[in-house]
């Protein structure tokens, strides 16, 4: 039995292979990375929070729609999407930018979602659209891997949601139904603690998210989601078993959400300051660093160039994220179906005339 | 082949499963048990258990998991029980079905199909009779079909299968087995967005689809022997509405009662009325009349005559129109 199915969520503990000083306590947890790839995990953690507080200070100057700050997510999604096949399918939520970038999505389609733009949601990775309401898109990703299982194809999918997803019924319907119809799915469960202000307490009596596997018959887990190197390896084993034998698995990631819910939210109103200054102490970005340190992985003009790498990227990305061509009249209508309607295309019509008429 | 409606949907099915291979039928019960109204009787048989679902009893699940199988490009026939079962879906019908084809600019589609049988009158329990149609109409993304003949039913759900969009597919349990006709044994579509004049009439155009439409040709009946002449539409597709059908035909008798089963307020009716208000206004010589169900919980058996639109309420609508 591997550790996933041998783990019980109602009484194991957190799997932990990185602590909060960048020790490493589970060696035989280790992901068979090489150090290169270590370090390729850490420079795109900066590249992310520079994103992050690009995208975030964008909103500030009104220059880009309401967004959903993901410090804290880092390990939980690079960690992962450092496992996955290109070729399997992501299903996020919408505080995801990290795995969405790791999976293959250009960066500034990404901005451009938040800028307002359909045409961010238009990707060639292996990445379905941003989905807001919150818990109903894990069913998607089940019937994908469902039908891949039908197709025969090694083709694996993940979905991305928060803790407060697992207050949905469709949360748990789409376990059963990964379980029942044998859908190769991994439930990708970031505890951060916050449902917008609503506590993990308040949620559920349960004492673990991941014991809520237990109600479908699968296995869930419960890990270090500030730990990239416990995300990894718990990634692979469940990657595994989805792809060689079609079995889901819930994997509860323990993070915290640095940021605000979104650029709304006022996070002062619902947890105090020395609550994230805790879980600052097990940030997930200062901890790899402290495990490169601790291996002579880590110099300062190496931490220099990276952050200038981000910089440019994220720059970058703006610049084509802000210059895309903005929503004609057209492309409002055009994709309602594969053929326009009578109707769209009547509204269409009087659309264009009125805006042409003033 | 002289089929029954339920006939003619089992066949269509059948056809579909065995030339597309991706088609696959779910939901409660369809499989080892054929479906509650046994139409789906025989496939699981034909086509396996992995073609023709058992799922568990969960219609959000059914649908929300069709998302997926479809946008990895398989052709899911979701049945839902019954019309009052369909909204725990909802959400996943309105929030992601609709939408994943304009959310992605066209890299994904949802192409599905959602059957479930609706309409009362077969003496069945809360939740079993209702009439939804303008939930789904209302909500973009999606087309909506109801058929009230064997011929259509067959020819409607082959192209709603075919179709590259989501198809929500209303099927008129009242209708499953009363009426029977002619429905060639051979694979044809009719037409998604056209509606077909059964009658040619030239003094009021009654406009009906599904469960009301046996209700519109008895009137047609009883009316033709006192020399009132009634066209009747049978829209088929709700939504693409086929308005020129309509126009015409009022623009030609210059009267229309509406028909519908539908709660009134914001029924399907009121939209038809305004369409013809704003674009035939000065063909009409009456205002136009809506025989409608009422703004009330559909009742329980013992009241729903009460409720239900017949012949005689839609002959008195007619003959309002009429001043006689």
């Amino acid at each position: 039995m591997s550790l996933i199915e041998s783990f019980n969520p109602l009484t194991d503990p957190m799997i932990q292979v990185m602590n909060e000083s960048g020790e490493i306590v589970r060696p035989d947890l280790m992901p068979n990375w090489s150090t290169e790839k270590i370090k390729e995990a850490y420079a795109t953690m900066i590249l992310v929070r520079v994103a992050d507080a690009k995208f975030t200070n964008m909103q500030r100057q009104g220059r880009c729609g309401t967004y959903p700050s993901v410090e804290g997510h880092e390990a939980i999604q690079i960690g992962s999407g450092f496992e996955l096949q290109k070729t399997d399918w992501v299903f996020p939520a919408f505080r995801e930018l990290p795995i969405c970038y790791v999976h293959g999505m250009p960066l500034e389609k990404i901005l451009l979602y938040w800028l307002g733009n359909e045409w961010g949601s238009h990707t060639d990775a292996c990445v379905a659209p941003v989905s807001i309401p919150v818990g109903s898109h894990m069913l998607h990703a089940v019937g994908y891997a469902w039908a891949m299982r039908l197709q025969k194809k090694p083709v694996i999918t993940v979905s991305y949601f928060g803790d407060g997803a697992t207050s949905e019924g469709d949360f748990y319907e789409a376990m059963n139904f990964a379980g029942v119809n044998k859908a190769g799915s991994i439930f990708m469960c970031q505890n951060n603690n916050y449902a917008i202000s609503t506590p993990r307490s308040k949620q559920t009596v349960a004492k673990t998210l991941a014991q809520k596997a237990i109600s479908a018959g699968i296995p869930g887990v419960v890990v270090d989601g500030l730990d990239i190197f416990a995300m990894a390896t718990v990634t692979k084993l469940a990657a595994d078993r989805a792809r060689n034998n079609n079995e889901p698995t819930l994997i509860e990631a323990i993070n915290y959400r640095y940021g605000n819910h979104t650029t709304s939210d006022d996070s002062g109103r619902y947890r105090t300051k020395e609550e994230v200054e805790e879980w600052r102490k097990k940030d997930p970005v200062m901890r790899l660093k402290l495990y490169l340190q601790k291996n002579n992985l880590w110099s300062e003009a190496w931490e220099q160039k990276i952050r200038e790498d981000a910089d440019v990227k994220v720059r970058a990305a703006v610049e084509i994220g802000e210059n895309f061509p903005v929503q004609t009249v057209d492309e409002i209508f055009d994709y309602m179906y594969e053929k326009p309607t009578p109707a769209l295309i009547e509204q269409k019509e009087y659309l264009k005339g009125f805006l042409g008429n003033q | 082949m002289i089929l029954t409606i339920a006939d003619a949907i089992s066949l269509a099915l059948k056809q579909e499963m065995a030339h597309d291979s991706t088609v696959m039928l779910m939901g409660e019960d369809v499989g080892v048990g054929g479906g509650v109204f046994r139409i789906s009787d025989g496939l699981q048989k034909l086509y396996g258990a992995e073609r023709v679902i058992d799922t568990p009893l969960a219609e959000s699940g059914i649908v929300g998991t069709a998302i997926g199988l479809a946008m990895a490009g398989m052709k899911p026939i979701c049945e839902m029980q019954f019309d009052g079962f369909v909204y725990p879906a909802f959400d996943q019908i309105v929030s992601h079905v609709a939408r994943m084809r304009n959310r992605t600019r066209g890299k994904l589609t949802c192409p599905l199909v959602i059957r479930f049988p609706y309409s009362g009158g077969v003496r069945a329990l809360e939740h079993h009779s209702e009439s939804p149609e303008v939930y789904y109409i209302h909500t973009p993304g999606l087309k909506v079909v109801c058929p009230s003949t064997p011929y259509d039913a067959k020819g409607l759900l082959v192209a709603a299968i075919r179709d590259p969009d989501p198809v929500i597919f209303m099927e008129p349990k009242k209708l499953y087995r009363a009426i029977k006709e002619e429905v060639p044994e051979e694979e044809y579509t009719v037409e998604i967005g056209k509606a077909r004049v059964m009658i040619e009439g030239s003094d009021v155009t009654v406009i009906g689809w599904g469960a009301m439409i046996p209700t519109v040709l008895k009137a047609q009946n009883i009316l033709a022997k006192e020399g009132i002449s009634l066209e009747v539409i049978d829209l088929r597709t709700l939504s693409p509405l086929d308005t020129e059908t309509i126009l015409e035909s009022v623009t030609k008798t210059g009267r229309c009662v509406i028909i519908q089963e539908a709660p009134r307020t914001c029924g399907f009716a009121a939209e038809i009325s305004a369409l013809i208000m704003e674009k035939a206004l000065f063909s009409l010589q009456a205002p136009v009349e809506r025989v409608t169900g009422f703004d009330t919980v559909m009742p329980l058996l013992k009241g729903e005559d009460l409720y239900l639109p017949n012949e005689v309420r839609l002959i008195d609508g007619i003959r309002k129109v009429m001043g006689r």
